[in-house]
């Protein structure tokens, strides 16, 4: 049986997010939250038969029990998702934050998304667009061999990195960063985030440079390498290897290209693609957790 | 061009911009000579971190010899009466850095974003201000844009507190008329007191004609740096800069003799090739190409047998950045696929 879902805010991110929740097998979008009632995102998910409010989460709080809402997505801000997580969590909701607040453990589904089987967690942290697009190659050459520092240069084009990015760039370096070592097991991570404006837009581009502690394994890495590109692919079916992995003494290169899938969004936009599309993955999981009765939701804090 | 009496503040790249002709491994001590030196010569501001600014120290753009917090507090203290700049391009280094600079007495921070995209400073350029630090906002690639769009990008970091805001050509593409054109869009559109600065490469050449039209358009700040030593084909050479200014009556407060000392005799024997305008620099101002990728394109045709012209135009041609010198590695092995194929000339 699907899982009733909520999308917090109502902009591209949770837009898009509602396309690919509308082809779910696990997920039914039923409500989404907006703060702007002229947004586009709010005017889609009318039509699209979801019912929405402009009031913030408030607006939603006296339908989550008649309307059976289980898991919220969070795509608004690092500065207002402490507030809806803790509204939400008090009454049962689960919560995946596609914003870089990161108060729960991180997500990214390809590598870690079985660890988070059974915990109950209440919030889990979908790191951010250039850390799900990275992490996965630092965690494919980690597990072959100790990295001792991960670094990852994302390159988004101008017109798909929002107000929010723009507003606070620091928390995409220090969250994304975190990432590669608490999931990607570099023991130092380092993230770089660069906005071009060429036209036409740039297909989202990711290069991730891992140092090894010992001489890499050439044939292990690129055999780990091209498994986790597949695994991507399952939900990012534009996640390519464009170039590498190049091997320079103990430093290990891939060259990637995240194209999304052009839902709401233009393809370029793969950065925002890649979080949706994990977002939902992740959200896939605990919906049949949930089905099954391997999880109970329950209320926590107040 | 009249520039008697005009005040004009020099402020030297050496030990930034050249790092990147360095390839970030001046030491300490070299640090503390030439800013010791410079300082001895009366020139007022310099600048000091990573060639790419607080926490530039990557696989990216090259680890360097020593910390920025090293440097920082290694050369400030031997200052009479220089001042200390950081730059800080977001999306690099986070305002913890600006913080560690502050703290290590850095006067004056340099806020750096790609010309069009202003907007990611606010957070940098407002907590500087809030600190009471000289806050410059540094609009990188400005060739790029027509001067109503960079007066727009402008506009904003100087709405974030920004009380200086710079005019970069970063690629050494633009020309004398260029440079006129976008200082005087940027002087009518500015508030009064916003100050205006200009820097430049030499990539074209034009690096002292270019600072002169920056002064003659309102620019009371001149980034260049002693013997030319920054990325591409150098800085503008402060020394000669210097001495034009001198004879044309602005002031400055530099000694222009003890600067041609420190030019010939700390920096020039310190050098680890020759900064001329050689066929790649050359390129790099043709085409519009970010000149910090000069190095990073020559090291990547040794390694990968392509040339390093071919690369840069390539660059140029996919419309990259400042910051993006991850694509030279990609690029260089998009062109030996192409090879395959029949499409590109050999090394």
């Amino acid at each position: 049986m699907k899982v009733n879902a909520a999308l917090i805010g109502s902009g591209n991110i949770g837009t898009d997010l509602m396309c690919k929740a509308l082809r779910s097998q696990w997920i039914n979008p039923v409500w989404m939250v907006g703060i702007d009632p002229d947004s586009d995102g709010l005017a889609r998910a009318r039509d699209a038969g979801l019912k929405t409010t402009y009031e913030g989460v408030d607006g939603l709080l006296p339908h989550i029990e008649e309307d059976e809402i289980k898991i919220a997505f969070d795509a608004t801000s690092a500065y207002v998702h402490a507030d809806n997580a803790r509204k939400l969590n008090a009454r049962g909701v689960m919560m995946i934050d596609l914003t870089p607040a990161a108060i729960g453990p991180y997500c990214v589904p390809v590598v870690n998304l079985k660890e988070h089987v059974g915990k109950e967690e209440m919030n889990v942290n979908m790191v951010t667009c250039g850390g799900q697009a990275t992490i996965p190659m630092v965690a494919a050459v980690s597990r072959v061999q100790p990295v001792e520092y991960g670094e990852i240069i994302a390159t988004v084009s101008s017109k798909s990195a929002g107000p929010g990015t723009r507003k606070n760039i620091d928390e995409f370096t220090r969250t994304t960063a975190s990432g590669v070592e608490k999931v990607g097991r570099a023991a130092h991570g380092k993230a770089i985030i660069i906005l071009n404006p060429a036209e036409p837009p740039l297909i989202m581009r990711d290069t991730v440079h891992c140092l090894t502690a010992d001489r890499p394994d050439e044939n292990a890495i690129r055999a780990s390498v091209n498994a986790m590109i597949e695994e991507v692919q399952k939900y990012v079916p534009g996640y390519q290897l464009v170039n590498g992995p190049v091997f320079d003494g103990n430093r290990v290169s891939m060259f990637l290209q995240v194209e999304g899938l052009g839902d709401y969004l233009p393809k370029y936009a793969g950065n925002l693609d890649i979080m949706t599309a994990a977002a939902l993955r992740t959200a896939e999981l605990f919906a049949e957790e949930i089905d099954s009765g391997t999880i109970k939701l329950r209320a926590v804090g107040a | 061009m009249n520039l008697e009496g005009q005040k004009v503040t020099l402020h030297d790249m050496c030990l930034r911009d050249g790092m990147h002709a360095m390839r970030h491994q001046i030491s300490i001590e070299q640090m503390v000579g030439i800013a010791t030196a410079l300082d001895e010569a009366g020139m007022p501001l310099i600048e000091v971190t990573h060639g790419d600014g607080l926490g530039g120290a990557s696989v990216n753009y090259g680890f360097p010899a020593a910390s920025d917090e090293e440097y920082l507090r290694a050369v400030i203290p031997h200052m009479k009466n220089a001042k200390v700049s950081a730059l800080l391009l977001p999306g690099i280094g986070t305002v913890d850095h600006l913080q560690m600079a502050l703290d290590c007495g850095v006067h004056t921070i340099r806020v750096a974003t790609h010309c069009t995209e202003a907007d990611v400073s606010e957070q940098h350029i407002t907590l500087a201000r809030k600190l009471e630090m000289d806050t410059v906002g540094f609009l990188m690639m400005a060739h790029m844009i027509e001067p109503s769009d960079l007066l727009e990008q402008a506009r904003l970091m100087e709405g974030y507190g920004a009380n200086c805001i710079y005019c970069t050509d970063s690629a050494g593409y633009m020309l004398p008329d260029e440079v006129t054109t976008k200082l005087t869009t940027l002087r009518d559109g500015l508030k009064p007191d916003t100050e205006l600065g200009f820097h430049g490469h030499h990539n074209m050449a034009m690096g002292v004609a270019n600072s002169l039209a920056a002064v003659a358009a309102g620019a009371s700040r001149i980034d260049g740096s002693v013997a030319g030593l920054g990325a591409g084909a150098g800085n503008t050479p402060l020394e000669v800069f210097a001495a034009v200014l001198d004879r044309m009556g602005a002031v400055t407060g530099v000694d222009v003799f003890k600067l041609m000392d420190v030019a010939e005799d700390v920096v020039v024997p310190m050098m680890h090739q020759q900064i001329r305008i050689d066929r790649d620099s050359l390129i790099l101002g043709y085409a519009g190409v970010y000149s910090s990728f000069l190095l990073h394109a020559k090291r990547a045709s040794r390694k990968h047998g392509v040339p390093s012209a071919d690369i840069l135009v390539e660059l140029g041609k996919r419309g990259t950045i400042g910051g993006q010198e991850d694509m030279i590695e990609d690029v260089a092995l998009d062109l030996i696929k192409k090879r395959r194929t029949g499409e590109a000339r050999p090394a």
